[in-house]
């Protein structure tokens, strides 16, 4: 707590007055404030508890609850006001311990309880509950209440991962304001009114929000409950670490909990540079893909079509044999960005120590690593002012955190934001200028842009940042770059904020699984197609699921002579392995991680690793000794000291045990890129450009291993503008030939105003049948036939 | 059981467009949808959505908090029996009963031919011509079992269609608004200064 002295006199000495600044007095203390912060927390600051349901210090304030009600001396004596809705004013006397707040507080205790059922002992929020604690603590542990309570069909889903309990809600407005104000989803709101006020969803359109988790985490009550967590464990049974999220590369903070080591929730925690307490739900609930059944527990030898259990050692001793036999130059090493920093440093290091060439921790569907290049953003500097143009894929579903930080920016109109994209996105309604550009002419209708008048001038009215990464799998990745040339050749000064969405793909790339020569996860691919590659290593990669172009990755791991695994789960490109090995998966090992912005935070263990799974790093150290290589390495502290000497940036800050909730941000110099020339052939005008962009919800194997998720891909699907369906002469949902050169397969087809005429886009890696037959990655852009079958 | 017709749509474009935001025509459009279907259908809530730029469910929530707005098929004629004090005391709980018994239906419902429906209402503010009803909203005060019985005969032969219109018909909706007099032409946040008869106030 700081203190203003308010005795000071003496002019000269005194540091300028900040205007702002105001001085009140709580319970008889001197509290410094500022104009237009709320008593609530000036008092939360100077720790002095005001019980409270509905505030919540990211959402608007809306005295909902009146639980907070404390008293403020006014000219005709102490006056109760709402302390979440009172801003502070210079000389303000606050108490909150009168026997009148007293009275206060418990009465409005009894009136919220009135309806409740306490149901505390079959509740899932008993035990963490803030009406229940707040019963306790501010409450007169009595209700003149004797009559009959409200009743009401209990629980109702709400949303596939949702359940709704209406008689225990107090009605705080907590989820309905976080649908409308934080998610922009306002799919949930208060319906009737008086006695009968209840939250509810519109009849038959469910809570479909990528951000619904949120609004369990936030109920006060035990109102709202989520099906992966419900009726799993008491709260006092779990035990928690603070970690980071690596299910996309905002890495968010988390807490990780479990109880009988297994893992159980995943709750947001509030960093204030990165996700201010939210998360998405994919990140929220795909604890559940650790906890599988599924998970590779040993190592296996493919003995024919099936594969053999062995020990470590055999396992290690067949790796070693076979990259010692492998030809000079072919041995290769794809992926890496799913591990941690340590993970991929070893990795680098075994790769190192064979002279492997051939790396890259991108599978072919990011951007080239010279992006990390240019002057970096971060999310603060990209939501504090300015432009932001985003030439990146469709936020809301690939980096859910960073949209509502990008929305909210808009929102509150910190920023403006310029869209180009191949099809309406979740932001571009948030979007001050929103271009749908056919694929292969986002730079040019960019470059068009820049040049009319009105955006001209807002781009010269502040910082200008670049939110860039790879929108569209069947366009090269060179448009993404040369749009980001395009702005930065207008505005110098710009700054990027790489959009790549892969967990850990910024930190695996910065030390030391970023390709060099060209030699990408394409060209390995590529080699291995043509007998080059004597060992192919993967590192948690799946080609055969995510290269966009199915038919390399195909080719490739054939190919391949000896292919190495190293994953929690079968995966499709695993299971063609020749020998597998198990890793600990995200919650089985403590370490470090980037975010996209090259924010270092630890990830932490939380259970024991399923089997006799292990973290990367320690597979790739056991593997360096059985090659004869001294690693020196034993314990996670000795991969760091190795990597702080090593790689630019790390050092004592970045340690697993040093880093703290919001991390440090770390500069990697990354070499820059040559101007790219990019060209996209003419379209005929019968043909569509294919626009392939990934949902939240996809095949990924966290989100098929994880029982409450699983189901809530989309499917495979083609989506065209409404005119273009009435030509292709296909009723909505029925079958259409999609088809090119390449292949040609049988998808439904519906239509979306969001797509703009002569685009077909198709959801990236979903259940059904698979567009990336389609791709090939020689292709600047592809263009397909849509037909009427 | 529908989305607004052609016509309405029209008439709905116009209507937003007196306001400054779109979704400030939610409750004259929810009239429409009213007036349209007799009730408030679950698809005019998401077709009027479309139209002011709000969610099924934001409609919902805004239409729902109003009593007058019906989401349940609603009878030609909309009888309302007061019940509270002024009434209670004069009668309204047998007046009630004597409706119930004469359609053979219970309050809150509707007689089978869709022609009437029942519902038990708050205090009407004719409390010195207790008990009172309304049928559509249109006034009867001091009403017997009697009157009642000749109301509801007059309702069925349609001798008093001329004066009270079918369930949700309302006339304000479809008022024409000259454009001038709208209020459409400023959005609010767009709004830099005062209006002039706040000159020199604004300090109060």
């Amino acid at each position: 707590m700081t203190t203003i002295d308010t005795n000071t006199t003496d002019a000269e000495n005194t540091p300028p007055v900040d205007p702002n600044a105001v001085s009140i007095t709580i319970n008889g203390r001197t509290v410094a404030a500022r104009k237009g912060e709320l008593i609530i927390a000036a008092a939360d600051r100077a720790d002095e508890y005001i019980p409270r349901f509905c505030y919540h210090p990211r959402m608007s304030s809306v005295g909902m609850c009146r639980q907070c009600l404390v008293e403020v001396e006014g000219p005709r004596g102490p006056m109760m006001v709402v302390s979440c809705m009172t801003p502070v004013a210079d000389g303000q006397i606050v108490r909150t311990d009168t026997p009148q707040v007293k009275r206060a507080h418990e009465g409005m205790i009894e009136l919220l309880l009135a309806n409740h059922p306490l149901d505390c002992p079959v509740c899932d929020k008993g035990g963490e509950c803030p009406l229940q604690d707040q019963a306790f603590s501010h409450g007169a542990g009595e209700s003149r209440f004797v009559e009959e309570k409200r009743h009401y069909e209990k629980p109702i889903p709400i949303s596939d991962l949702v359940l709704l309990d209406r008689e225990r809600c107090i009605l705080c407005d907590r989820c309905t304001r976080f649908a409308d104000e934080v998610a922009g989803d306002p799919l949930i709101i208060f319906t009737q009114r008086g006695n009968n006020t209840q939250v509810m969803t519109f009849p038959d359109e469910p809570f479909a929000s990528y951000f619904s988790g949120n609004t369990v985490q936030i109920c006060p009550v035990g109102a709202l409950t989520a099906t992966p967590y419900r009726f799993k464990a008491r709260p006092w049974d779990l035990e928690q670490r603070e970690s980071t999220c690596t299910s996309c590369s905002v890495g968010c903070r988390t807490v990780v909990q479990s109880s009988r080591d297994e893992l159980l929730r995943f709750q947001g925690v509030d960093s204030d540079p990165v996700n201010w307490g939210w998360l998405c739900d994919r990140g929220r609930f795909n604890f559940q893909s650790t906890n599988s059944e599924d998970r590779l527990v040993t190592p296996q030898v493919k003995s024919g079509d099936s594969f053999t259990t062995v020990t470590w050692s055999e396992a290690l001793d067949t790796v070693a044999r076979t990259v010692r036999h492998a030809r000079p130059g072919s041995v290769a090493l794809i992926g890496g960005a799913r591990g941690t920093n340590e993970d991929a440093f070893m990795w680098a290091k075994v790769a190192d120590a064979l002279g492997v060439t051939m790396r890259d921790a991108q599978l072919d569907d990011g951007l080239p690593a010279s992006i990390y290049s240019y002057a970096q953003a971060t999310i603060d500097s990209t939501c504090a002012g300015g432009t932001v143009i985003v030439v990146a894929p469709d936020l809301k579903e690939e980096l859910p955190v960073l949209f509502l930080r990008l929305r909210d920016a808009a929102e509150k109109k910190r920023v403006r934001i310029i869209e180009v994209s191949s099809h309406q996105t979740g932001l571009t309604k948030y979007a001050w200028r929103s271009v749908q550009a056919e694929p292969g002419t986002s730079a040019a209708a960019l470059a068009a842009l820049l040049s009319e008048s009105a955006v001209a001038t807002q781009i010269q009215s502040g910082a200008v940042t670049i939110v860039a990464g790879r929108g569209n799998l069947a366009e090269s990745a060179n448009h993404v770059m040369a749009a980001v040339d395009a702005v930065i050749g207008a505005v110098p000064s710009a700054t990027v904020l790489p959009a790549l969405r892969r967990g850990n793909v910024r930190g695996a790339l910065s030390v030391g699984l970023a390709p060099s020569d060209g030699n990408d996860t394409a060209a390995i691919l590529e080699a291995a197609a043509n007998g080059k590659v004597d060992c192919l290593i993967l590192l948690g990669a799946d080609p055969l699921s995510d290269v966009a172009d199915a038919d390399l990755a195909r080719r490739g791991i054939a190919g391949a002579k000896f292919v190495v695994a190293v994953d929690t789960f079968l995966s499709p490109s695993a299971a063609h392995a020749d020998i597998v090995l198990p890793a600990a998966a995200y919650g089985e090992k403590d370490g470090t991680t980037m975010n996209l912005e090259g924010r270092v935070t630890n990830v932490v263990q939380k259970i024991t690793p399923r089997g006799t799974s292990r973290a990367d790093w320690m597979i790739a150290a056991e593997l360096l000794s059985v090659l004869g290589h001294d690693s020196s390495v034993s314990t996670l502290a000795d991969v760091q000291r190795d990597m702080a000497k090593a790689i630019p940036g790390f050092g004592a800050t970045t340690t697993a045990v040093a880093v703290k909730r919001d991390g440090v941000v770390v500069s990697v110099p990354v070499a820059a890129h040559s101007n790219v020339v990019t060209s996209a052939p003419p379209r005929n005008s019968y043909e569509f450009r294919l626009n392939v962009s990934r949902k939240l919800y996809d095949r990924a194997i966290s989100t098929l291993t994880s029982p409450a998720l699983e189901n809530l891909a989309p499917g495979a699907q083609v989506l065209v503008n409404p005119l273009d369906l009435d030509r292709v002469g296909a009723p909505e949902g029925g079958n259409v030939r999609v088809s090119n050169n390449n292949s040609s397969l049988v998808l439904p087809v519906h239509s979306s105003p969001s797509v703009p005429r002569g685009v077909a886009l198709v959801p990236f890696n979903q259940p059904g049948a698979d567009i990336r037959e389609l791709i090939r990655r020689s292709d600047s852009v592809v263009d397909v036939r849509i037909e009427s079958i | 059981m529908a989305r607004l017709s052609e016509d309405n749509i029209r008439l709905a474009r116009e209507i937003i467009g007196r306001y400054p935001k779109p979704r400030s025509a939610t409750i004259p459009l929810l009239h429409l949808a009213q007036e349209q279907d007799g009730f408030v259908t679950n698809e005019a809530m998401s077709h009027i959505g479309e139209l002011v730029g709000a969610t099924s469910a934001e409609v919902y929530g805004t239409a729902s908090f109003y009593e007058m707005f019906k989401f349940e098929p609603v009878g030609k004629f909309l009888i309302n029996i007061c019940g509270t004090m002024s009434c209670a005391l004069l009668g309204a709980e047998e007046l009630m009963h004597h409706a119930e018994g004469r359609l053979g239906i219970k309050m809150g419902s509707t007689t089978a031919d869709g022609k009437i429906t029942l519902e038990r209402a708050e205090c009407q503010a004719a409390c010195t011509e207790a008990p009172c009803l309304q049928v559509n909203y249109r006034y009867r005060y001091r009403v017997t079992p009697q009157d009642l019985d000749a109301l509801i005969d007059d309702l069925s032969s349609g001798a008093l269609d001329a004066e009270i219109p079918a369930h949700g018909t309302v006339a304000t909706v479809r008022q024409s608004i000259p454009a001038d007099r709208g209020v459409g032409a400023v959005d609010p946040d767009d709004v830099t200064e005062g209006p002039a008869w706040l000159d020199g106030k604004a300090a109060l």
